[in-house]
């Protein structure tokens, strides 16, 4: 407890932390880190309020723009772009019954209702307060379990990594939607477009084709931006738009002690169930709102205003999809291994700051792993404190027709992906990749397993060339190390549970939504 | 057999094609020995795999239990327009310069909408052009070539 409380003292001294810039040529003393989590939110939720424009494609988006920050404040504001689009996206679920993402589809179904009822302050508000009280516990609980989990991630060697790795990704697909068979396919193919480029053993290059910008492999930010933000334009476009904004006043804000009364065991609930799945590789969040409503929507007093506009029906699963997505970033910083599309994202961007996900960041670089954790935990109160009173103007936001909002994404997506190697190349590799991600939308094949497996294809290959040089080429080597054996043993029993029909009617019942 | 599901048999195929190519062209890099494994050894052995569940895919598309599914129509206007107008930015960013490119790609990406009007795309593209100017160019300062690049031809 007392290591607890000097690591998050550590963090605290990291984020609020006075630099001194140059700016207009004056030089200025400023908490940067402070800032640079206050942009990240404020643009987060910009872009999360608006339709037609997930988190991944948000995030990828954004990378360019935090490269010449310093890496703490680089992956703070990156942070904070993830849980500000993830509120951005509850807010356009009870406005305009849009869910920003997945993990939000739940909260349309009784904050849309709230909001016809004229308690649209009100559902918002929930939502806010539900999501910093899951933000805090679940911040709290990564601070406890990353020091003891990092432990443990020292112990592995590349067997017990590669397992792991096949774990993470058949749970990121089977607690998804859709076919199981078709997304490993789609991480496979990730992973062989990971590998594109120079192989770092021999130096060969690898599907390179003689041309030196894909030497150096296939830039993920082209990947993303291609198969999420291209893909998505093109479908809203050819889905043509129907929304229905609640634009009338936003009367009261603040809710009756009634409210808070009802509102307050449901959120708790919330971040415990989102909190334990968060962990878990993949659709955590979504699934963490989806079972917390279920959950309320069971053991309520009042059942039969589940779907009418019950407050409970917007807290339990907004804490609970805050809280996952808070504690989705314990396996990424413990063990450096992105557990969704989003994680995969970040790790991209901090090895571009040249920082190695696993569990030596905490040990060699103490500031930047506490700094993060602790500005998670400032973002989450600056998205209270700041997007209520903002509300009207994000509302004013999703009046912006699509036809002016998406070539204004296509110019940030084009700059984006030129600036981070000032290479045409890239953004025509970008174009292709849109093609490629518009294919697979068609066939109903789905980008998020493509990404994970694409970031994670190298450090696969390469712990899976390491695990069989130690074992002399002996592949009895993943099932003789007794931790390797179980993480294998834990995959096999999720695809058999996943395939079980019982369960596989179940899991299509509570996706059918997307 | 009779194909019910259409989505499914094609991404089979789709699959199992890109594993295929990754399987061929990494059997031309040295393929090495387990212990000592080689450049080629993964990424054939993972598109030998490829080709496998992308065929398991277009199978079960056959099976009378799969629901039955066509692949819905392609909306190839807002794909050629928007795809087009991005890969037109890689090509002639280099020579026509930002400036130029921003407008060529709000122009040309805006007429994939159906609620096309020149007064609004130009507008747009104004407001825009002036937000990267300032955000990107100004503050920022990024590198990019601006204006016009004749002397390379």
């Amino acid at each position: 407890m007392d290591t607890l409380i000097a690591n998050l003292g550590i963090g605290f001294g990291a984020v609020l932390a006075f630099e001194q810039v140059s700016l207009f040529g004056a030089a200025i003393t400023m908490p940067m880190n402070v800032l640079y989590c206050f942009f990240g939110v404020v643009i987060g939720t910009l872009i999360g309020v608006l339709p037609g424009l997930g988190p991944v494609a948000t995030i990828a988006m954004l990378l360019p723009a935090t490269y010449s920050l310093p890496p703490l404040g680089g992956l703070i504001m990156l942070a904070g772009i993830y849980y500000g689009a993830q509120y951005g996206g509850s807010t356009t679920a009870i406005l305009v019954n849009l869910p920003g993402e997945t993990s939000s589809v739940v909260t349309c179904i009784d904050g849309y209702q709230m909001a016809r009822r004229g308690r649209a302050g009100v559902a918002l508000s929930t939502a806010a307060i539900g999501s910093f009280i899951a933000g805090c516990i679940g911040t709290f609980l990564l601070a406890a379990f990353a020091a003891p989990l990092s432990e443990i991630a020292f112990e592995f060697g590349p067997a017990e990594y590669f397992s792991l790795m096949v774990l993470g990704m058949i749970g990121a697909v089977a607690l998804a939607s859709g076919s199981l068979l078709k997304a490993v396919t789609m991480i496979c193919i990730g992973l062989l477009g990971g590998i594109v480029g120079t192989d770092v053993n021999s130096g060969v290059s690898r599907y390179a084709f003689n041309t030196p910008e894909l030497a150096d492999g296939i830039g993920f930010v082209a990947v993303a931006m291609g198969v999420f933000g291209f893909a998505e334009v093109i479908s809203n476009l050819a889905q043509g738009e129907k929304r229905e904004v609640f634009t009338n006043k936003l009367t009261s804000l603040f809710p009756s002690r009634e409210d808070i009364r009802r509102m307050l065991p449901p959120i708790l609930r919330g971040s415990a169930l989102g909190s334990a799945l968060g962990v878990l590789p993949g659709g955590g969040a979504a699934l963490a709102a989806f079972g917390s409503y279920s959950l309320e929507k069971k053991i309520s007093k009042n059942k039969d205003e589940f779907g009418k506009g019950a407050i409970e029906g917007v807290a339990a699963p907004e804490s609970a999809n805050n809280a996952a997505s808070q504690t989705s970033f314990i396996p990424l910083l413990t063990l450096g291994l992105p557990p969704n599309a989003v994680m995969a994202l970040m790790v991209g961007a901090m090895t571009i700051h040249n920082i190695q996900p696993g569990p030596q960041v905490m040990t060699s670089n103490p500031t930047l792993f506490w700094g993060l954790i602790v500005s998670m935990w400032v973002g989450n109160l600056m998205l209270v404190v700041l997007n209520l009173p903002l509300i009207g103007m994000w509302v004013k936001l999703l009046k912006v027709p699509y036809r002016h909002l998406y070539p204004a994404i296509l110019v940030f997506c084009c700059i984006g992906v030129y600036t981070v190697n000032n290479s045409t190349f890239d953004v025509l590799m970008t174009a292709s990749f849109g093609v490629l991600g518009y294919l697979f939308h068609r066939l109903g094949c789905e980008g998020a397993p493509l990404l994970l497996g694409f970031v994670l294809g190298p450090m696969m290959e390469e712990n899976f060339r390491r695990s069989l040089l130690l074992s002399r080429g002996d592949f009895s080597v993943f099932i003789t190390r007794p931790l390797s054996l179980a993480l294998l043993v834990a995959t096999v029993v999720l695809i058999v549970i996943v395939a079980m029909p019982a369960i596989s009617a179940k899991r299509q019942e509570a996706f059918q939504e997307d | 057999m009779k194909i019910r599901n259409y989505k499914d048999f094609w991404a089979g195929l789709l699959c199992a094609a890109f594993g295929l190519f990754f399987a061929v062209v990494g059997s031309q890099y040295r393929f090495g020995t387990a212990a000592k494994m080689g450049p080629g050894y993964f990424p054939t052995v993972l598109g030998c795999v490829v080709v496998v569940l992308g065929l398991l895919v277009t199978l079960t598309s056959m099976s009378p239990k799969a629901a039955q599914e066509r692949v819905p129509a392609f909306a190839w206007k807002p794909l050629v327009l928007v795809l087009g107008a991005v890969a037109l930015f890689g090509l002639l960013l280099n020579q026509l310069g930002l400036v130029l490119c921003i407008v060529m790609l709000v122009c040309v990406s805006s007429m994939a909408s159906h609620e096309f009007t020149w007064k609004g795309t130009i507008l747009n593209a104004t407001a825009l052009l002036v937000l990267c100017m300032t955000v990107f160019v100004w503050a920022l300062q990024l590198q990019f070539p601006l204006w016009p690049n004749l002397t390379l031809g």
